[in-house]
């Protein structure tokens, strides 16, 4: 990060008069940083508990305390057991196909409504908009009691792409990231290329579609994670065992693997290590995607 | 400093929309043609539910069967007056209570991370990072967290602490313990969002304030408090909108069983296992309108602070 903040120096360069001012700093200071660590203490160490636990065997499980060490670092069995019988591959493989479908889906129909609501002009735009708001203040969990009934009458009970629709259709946020982005593209450049001769579909594709590369990698961002930690809507659209995604998956641990803590922690693992992985790589884009997507 | 960027998108002059084309008999239907399938999504998808589920609300209906049954205002009356369905808005208090805690933290870590500190970016990370995970697994951690013999008995035995409490399983315990997985998980966006808003504040500021010898309460106040008042306000909706539709972690933890019920688990029960569609839409219906109360009443309170239209 580069903004600059208040230099405080150390206190040494301080005026004498400001002495007692600038002990009490001190321990301001030292109390600030008592608060931090405790706070990265409540973060980490259930998540640390939890992977201590995920490479114990059972017998250390039931001799040791909770912050025993395991005695073989390297013990991944309970991993094998998690993939297996718990069904995580076919987990996985059905969260990347819904992520895909439903990521490209929310791509194309976001910047479309975004083009045509920001570059043209059209009778009943104000309404068009004004429908696009609303729908930002209905939440979703709401009205799942209906939609339920709307995605079963077109069949798609128990399918991946009840989900991959509800991702792609309800997805307002989307369409106000690319909105906002698009208004920072000139129309001079739309101009150019149609005295070019060229339609307004090739203008979106080659003009409006490349330009929109940030905003398009925001909302992966954001759509990606969303969606791979959903719970709610695979859940109440796929019970069947094998259409699990990782979050229903892991859920289904909970029965036949009741009382291994040992295994129930090695899936938790299995499922937040990824997320792990695309925050240390991704960490800024992640902070301005998720604070562009909730201020809207 | 790229978190300044919400603020700037909208900022751009008034253009003009490109001219007319060289075929106008065609105009119009182009942005209809971009539009054709974004509609059609938003209205199947999101008004046809809510004007389904305000029909389905004044019926009797079971989900399954072809006919239902005009009731009025019946399923209304019964949620208000059946204590044991309307005890779930008594536990959105926990959840509602916990949620101004998460504020009031964040601003707090907000405040203290946006001074120079070392490791600043590592204590960032670290707060922010449980908002991106999974929620089942989230609950997962927590109930090894809470069970007997687990993370909390093992830390509260190193202090000496001997107790047997049953942080789930005690009926006046349980939903504070769920409020409390509610705050580790989601302090994190309230904290970003708070520290992006008090970094864009241009560093002169600061610098002229300790020029004039303010104290960091005074930057607090005058400097810091103000420059984040959108933002508070609209961590207050998410807040009580939150509150009122919480349904993972209490459903993965504890089922939502008795106490822990919340109003979100409540409705779905009513839908899908005991086919009260009628009772759930009736439900939802006021879910749904409790929350666009607040918003609407939010935008009336602050109307032109949103963070965009500074």
């Amino acid at each position: 990060m580069t903004t600059r903040t208040i230099p405080t120096g150390p206190a040494g360069r301080l005026a004498p008069l400001w002495r007692t001012a600038a002990s009490a700093r001190r321990i301001s200071r030292i109390l600030t940083y008592i608060s931090l660590v405790a706070a990265a203490g409540v973060v980490v160490g259930p998540l640390l508990t939890v992977f201590l636990t995920s490479l114990k065997t059972p017998r250390e499980l039931a001799r040791g305390g909770v912050f025993s060490l395991p005695g073989d670092w390297l013990n991944l069995s309970n991993y094998l057991t998690a993939f297996e019988n718990g069904n995580m591959l076919v987990a996985f493989g059905n969260t990347a196909f819904i992520l895909v479908f439903s990521v490209t889906g929310t791509i194309v129909i976001g910047t479309m409504a975004a083009y045509a609501i920001d570059r043209f002009h059209f009778r009943m735009k104000r309404l068009v908009i004004a429908l696009f708001l609303m729908a930002t203040l209905v939440p979703g969990v709401t009205t799942q009691v209906a939609t339920f009934k709307v995605i079963d009458a077109f069949g798609l009970f128990d399918t991946r792409w009840g989900p991959i629709l509800l991702y792609m259709g309800t997805d307002i946020v989307s369409i106000y990231i690319f909105l906002q982005f698009i208004r920072n593209i000139p129309v001079s450049l739309d101009e150019a290329a149609r005295l070019d001769g060229a339609s307004s579909l090739k203008i979106y594709r080659s003009v409006i579609l490349p330009l929109l590369k940030p905003a398009i990698a925001t909302v992966v961002i954001i759509k990606g994670i969303t969606v791979y930690n959903e719970f709610y809507i695979p859940f109440l659209y796929m019970p069947s065992e094998e259409l699990g995604v990782i979050s229903t998956s892991l859920f289904r641990f909970k029965g036949p693997f009741g009382a291994h803590w040992e295994i129930i922690s090695a899936g938790a693992v299995l499922v937040i290590l990824p997320t792990l992985v695309i925050f240390l790589a991704l960490q800024r884009f992640i902070y301005n995607g998720f604070t562009a997507g909730a201020v809207k | 400093m790229a978190l300044t960027r919400l603020s700037s998108p909208s900022a751009s002059p008034p253009r003009s929309v490109p001219a007319a084309p060289t075929r106008p008999g065609r105009r119009w239907i182009t942005p209809w043609l971009f539009l054709a399938v974004p509609l059609i999504m938003l209205v199947t998808f999101t008004y046809v539910p809510v004007a389904n589920m305000i029909s389905y609300s004044f019926t009797d209906w079971d989900g399954v069967s072809p006919d239902k049954d005009f009731v009025g205002l019946g399923n209304y009356a019964q949620l208000f007056t059946r204590p044991e369905l309307f005890q779930v808005f008594s536990v959105s208090l926990f959840y509602l209570v916990a949620s101004f805690a998460q504020i009031a933290l964040a601003l707090y870590f907000a405040t203290v991370l946006s001074f120079r500190l070392r490791l600043r970016n590592l204590f960032k990370g670290v707060l922010f990072f449980p908002y991106l995970l999974n929620g089942v697994a989230v609950a997962f951690v927590f109930l090894y967290v809470f069970q007997p013999g687990g993370t909390l008995d093992g830390l509260l035995r190193l202090f000496g602490v001997d107790a047997k409490i049953f942080w789930l399983g005690d009926p006046d315990l349980v939903n504070v313990s769920l409020a409390g997985v509610s705050i580790w998980r989601f302090l994190g966006l309230n904290f970003v969002l708070f520290l992006g808003a008090i970094q864009s504040v241009p560093a002169e500021i600061h610098e002229a304030a300790e020029l004039d010898g303010a104290s960091r309460t005074q930057v607090f106040r005058h400097i810091i408090v103000p420059s984040i008042r959108p933002i508070i306000s609209l961590s207050v909706i998410l807040g009580v909108s939150g509150a009122l539709s919480v349904f993972e972690i209490p459903y993965v933890m504890t089922g939502g069983s008795g106490e822990s019920r919340t109003f979100v688990i409540q409705t779905i029960k009513l839908a899908f296992q005991f086919n009260k569609m009628g009772l759930a839409s009736a439900s939802a219906v006021v879910l749904l309108v409790a929350i666009l109360l607040i918003t609407w009443v939010q935008r009336r309170l602050i109307p032109e602070e949103r963070p965009e239209t500074r």
